[in-house]
């Protein structure tokens, strides 16, 4: 791939990072990291959680400032003192966490984003342009508040190639992305590589970085611990690279018994979105029997939230007897009723709404778990038994903090979610609704959370898993379903079908979806 | 401790000796009996309305109304010890409270429902009916509840001795209602850190889709926030009318309803905080009056330190947990405080 790039750069590297050091009190993020990319390179950057290539990567976008250690930038040592100065050379970053304001339109997030002043009509036109030639769709008069996680990300990476930049860094990218349009954004990424810049690649999915990336580097407790190139080495063994120890089969799934009863019966649930953008769920039927796992997937911001929000009872269904739990008429019940049923909710969004960030770990123990642990009495939290269920979901599901008391914001994303996906698994329910299980989540996290929605399943509960991870619902999941537009596909065994049949489904609903939100605005204006 | 240096910088802007100044309305209000008990006369109406809208505010409902359901409170309460005044003092003074507490809870139930139904504003429909409130009070001491041996004063009969809070101190006014503010701080930080109800409203306050995820019912809240803090408000205002003033009158407030606001954010929405709180911000009041006596300074003075002190509360709220960055990095200040700075909301 270098010799497709400039000459004259061949032998010089975009950017040379030698001896980082970052000390954070009472951790050391980065210990002495060296790391080379070298011009039109798709470089993988693995770690789990907490590696610190966050801090690396933050330290290259200028956002942190490194306590040792040199940077080169094209054979110049350079100090990148701010993201300002970073886009100035040529570095463009989607973060993980999206920086986007919720209150404005997709062209003023794009326009916050840049060094030059551009005309409404002018930035219309160039997100026209980047959108057409890297199939990344985008309306720019939409709200953001109304976009899913998906489409948010995709003005990221617009924000990105608006600049054309030198070297681009990718935080787990594709996790909202269709397999369509994960194969359309690498092809992309190629695109970009021949033309002389450089990708650094963040991701856990290891099959992504063995089909996309050249070289990779790995991180472990804040060191490098191997450079490699991915495509030369299996899945299994970059992970445990990138772990340090090795990784155990997941466990075989025990046949599903045919005669298992429904726990979950979803009769033509329809239910208009209150959200200006939102997805009308259409006589969505489905039923999941005890023991079953089925997974939804679909294309962010095709009902997802929608169907989780009905499922959980935050906005109640039409008629009673479209939501049926264990065989009762539960539509028309609000969470707290429903997890007295046996039902229990991980939400996909972690900060806000499935934990409180700014409360302690017991509160959020509380949150959820007040009705089937009976963690209070009269009205009065039982402190003691809600502290222990706490530091009982921390040790079960290994979740690295200080304690119970610890605030949930002090939590890396991984471990929030094990906590949050611990603690609605702890309270043995017999319905388990997850959304997006594994998302921005480690190998190891990830793992320890599919083990337990695994041994949940063969304790006879019932499990829907919502997710846009394909791998994650072709690995787990019995049954599959596809969401599109609001409309669910037959429910279809895993056996019975193909990835590639899948994405058909899920992207032919992303068309759907599109004519459908034009169609609104037009009635609208 | 910024409050105190600007408002003696004010002091000395009009002419009087600074040190002299502050004794007098910081310290001297305090040397004596009769200044404590007076201090604990005025905190208490703070501390009974600043637990309520603590309570409220926590839960991200903001009762600005509380002035209104004190008067409120204090029309239903003074109005029947206008009633019967020769009930006797041990059934006449329970059904006053009642009264005054059903008062408030009603007038700011009139704001719960606007905000449920209608979805309208509580902070507009609070403030609003603040006016309303006033005006009526007005139309009734000067219409049709007025002293017909008042010499057309606006105000009503001196209240019964029956319709007396009951005093705890002979020879002060320190009245019943100073226990109650202290019980109801007490309660209100159980409920606060020891309830389900407590944990309910903080969760409703720092993160709504969470408390919709663990099944709390918003409309429950925003109508047990307004409940409660209008109910305290009008206990407040009842008992203000039944002791100190005896009367009903045109003035039974000199803005309890809004340095309560204070009081509660001073408070840190802390329950037992509001009670420090509340002695502070009365002792403002004490002052202000020895100042107008002994300083001939006008009693504006009271209103000015009472917004010199939420003004650098604020402020120093805002710097300490966000970050100023420097002029020179421009328009993408903005954007990189995204990066720099914590997502925590102020207060």
């Amino acid at each position: 791939m270098p010799l497709s790039a400039a000459p004259d750069l061949t032998d010089t590297p975009l950017l040379q990072l030698s001896g980082i050091v970052k000390q954070y009190p009472g951790t050391l993020a980065n210990d002495h990291v060296d790391l080379t990319i070298a011009p039109g390179e798709i470089h993988a950057l693995l770690g789990e959680n907490g590696a610190g290539k966050s801090t690396l990567v933050k330290i290259i976008y200028g956002v942190v400032k490194p306590n040792a250690g040199d940077i080169f930038w094209r054979g110049e040592k350079i100090e990148i003192a701010s993201p300002n100065a970073a886009r100035a050379l040529g570095i463009g970053m989607v973060f993980q966490h999206f920086s986007l304001f919720e209150g404005l339109t997709v062209a003023e997030n794009l326009a916050l984003g840049m060094n030059e002043q551009r005309t409404r009509k002018q930035l219309r036109d160039e997100i026209a342009a980047i959108g057409a030639r890297y199939g990344l769709q985008l309306d720019p008069s939409h709200n953001l508040a109304d976009l899913s996680l998906g489409e948010r990300q995709r003005i990221e990476i617009v924000r990105c190639l608006m600049q054309s930049p030198k070297l681009l860094i990718m935080d787990e990218p594709t996790s909202v992305l269709t397999p369509q349009e994960v194969d359309k954004l690498f092809e992309t990424l190629r695109k970009l590589a021949a033309q002389g810049c450089s990708v650094l690649y963040i991701s856990h999915k290891l099959n992504e970085i063995r089909a996309l990336c050249e070289k990779a580097t790995v991180m472990r407790h804040g060191r490098v611990v191997a450079h490699c190139d991915p495509r030369q080495e299996t899945t299994t063994r970059l992970a445990e690279m990138m772990i340090g120890e090795m990784l155990t089969a997941p466990r075989p799934r025990l046949g599903l018994s045919p005669t298992a009863l429904p726990c979950l019966e979803i009769d033509r649930l329809t239910i208009a979105s209150d959200r200006k953008f939102g997805v009308d769920l259409k006589g969505v039927s489905f039923a999941v029997a005890k023991g079953q796992i089925l997974g939804i997937a679909g294309v962010a911001g095709n009902g997802q939230t929608e169907l989780m929000d009905a499922l959980s009872g935050e906005v109640p269904s039409g008629k009673p007897s479209a939501v049926m739990i264990e065989g009762i008429e539960a539509g028309h019940m609000a969470p707290a009723e429903r997890r007295a049923l046996g039902a229990c909710f991980v939400p996909e969004e972690r900060n806000g709404h499935a934990a409180v960030p700014g409360m302690t770990l017991s509160d959020n123990a509380l949150l959820s778990g007040y009705v089937r642990k009976a963690l209070s009495k009269l009205g009065f939290i039982n402190r003691p038994k809600t502290t222990n269920f706490a530091a009982e979901v921390i040790k079960r599901f290994d979740v690295r903090t200080t304690g119970p008391m610890s605030e949930a914001r002090s939590l890396s994303g991984g471990n929030l979610q094990k906590f949050v996906v611990g603690r609605e698994v702890l309270q043995d329910p017999k319905l388990l609704v997850v959304s997006q299980p594994t998302w921005g989540v480690d190998a190891g996290a990830a793992a320890a959370i599919h083990d337990a929605l695994v041994q949940l399943a063969e304790a006879d509960t019932a499990i829907v898993v919502i997710s846009q991870d394909l791998d994650e619902i072709f690995s787990l999941c019995d049954s599959i379903a596809v969401i599109a537009g609001g409309v669910l596909s037959p429910v279809t065994r895993i056996a019975d079908t193909t990835i590639s049949d899948v994405g058909l489904l899920m992207g032919a609903a992303g068309g759907a979806t599109e004519t459908d939100a034009s169609y609104r605005r037009n009635d609208a204006a | 401790m910024l409050t105190i240096i600007v408002t003696g910088l004010l002091f000395l802007m009009f002419g009087k000796p600074l040190l002299q100044s502050l004794d007098v309305f910081l310290i001297q209000p305090l040397t004596n009996d009769n200044g404590l008990a007076e201090l604990g006369v005025k905190a208490a109406p703070l501390i009974l309305i600043g637990v309520g809208i603590a309570l409220a505010s926590r839960a991200n409902i903001w009762n600005i109304g509380a002035e209104g359901q004190y008067i409120v409170g204090a029309i239903c309460g003074g109005g029947l010890a206008l009633a019967m005044p020769n009930t006797p003092a041990l059934v006449l003074y329970p059904m006053m409270l009642v009264a005054g507490v059903l008062g408030g809870m009603a007038y700011g139930g009139i704001v719960a429902l606007l905000r449920v139904q209608f979805n309208a504003n509580e902070i507009l429909t609070s403030l609003m009916l603040n006016y309303v409130a006033q005006l009526l009070l007005i139309y009734l001491v000067s219409g049709p509840w007025r002293d017909p041996k008042g010499f057309g004063f606006p105000q009503t009969a001196i209240f019964s001795p029956n319709a007396a809070a009951p005093v705890l101190v002979e020879g002060t006014r320190l009245h019943l209602g100073v226990v109650f503010a202290l019980v109801v701080a007490v309660i209100g930080w159980l409920v606060l850190s020891h309830t389900i109800l407590g944990f309910q409203l903080r969760v409703q306050g720092s993160a709504p889709r969470a408390a919709r995820f663990a099944g709390f019912s918003d409309k429950k809240l925003v109508w047990l926030a307004m409940l409660v803090s209008g109910g305290l408000a009008g206990l407040a205002g009842l008992f203000e009318v039944s002791g100190p003033i005896g009367q009903l009158t045109t003035t039974i407030s000199p803005g309890y309803g809004y340095t309560a606001i204070i009081v509660a954010f001073l408070g840190r929405l802390h329950p037992l905080g509001v009670v420090l709180a509340g002695l502070l911000l009365a002792l403002s009041y004490l002052g202000g009056e020895s100042a107008q006596i002994e300083l001939a300074l006008p009693s504006a003075v009271t209103g000015i330190f009472q917004g010199v002190l939420l003004f650098f509360l604020l402020a120093c709220d805002a710097l300490i947990l966000y970050r100023i960055r420097g002029a020179d990095v421009g328009r993408f200040a903005g954007l990189k405080a995204r990066f720099v700075s914590p997502k925590v909301a102020p207060l």
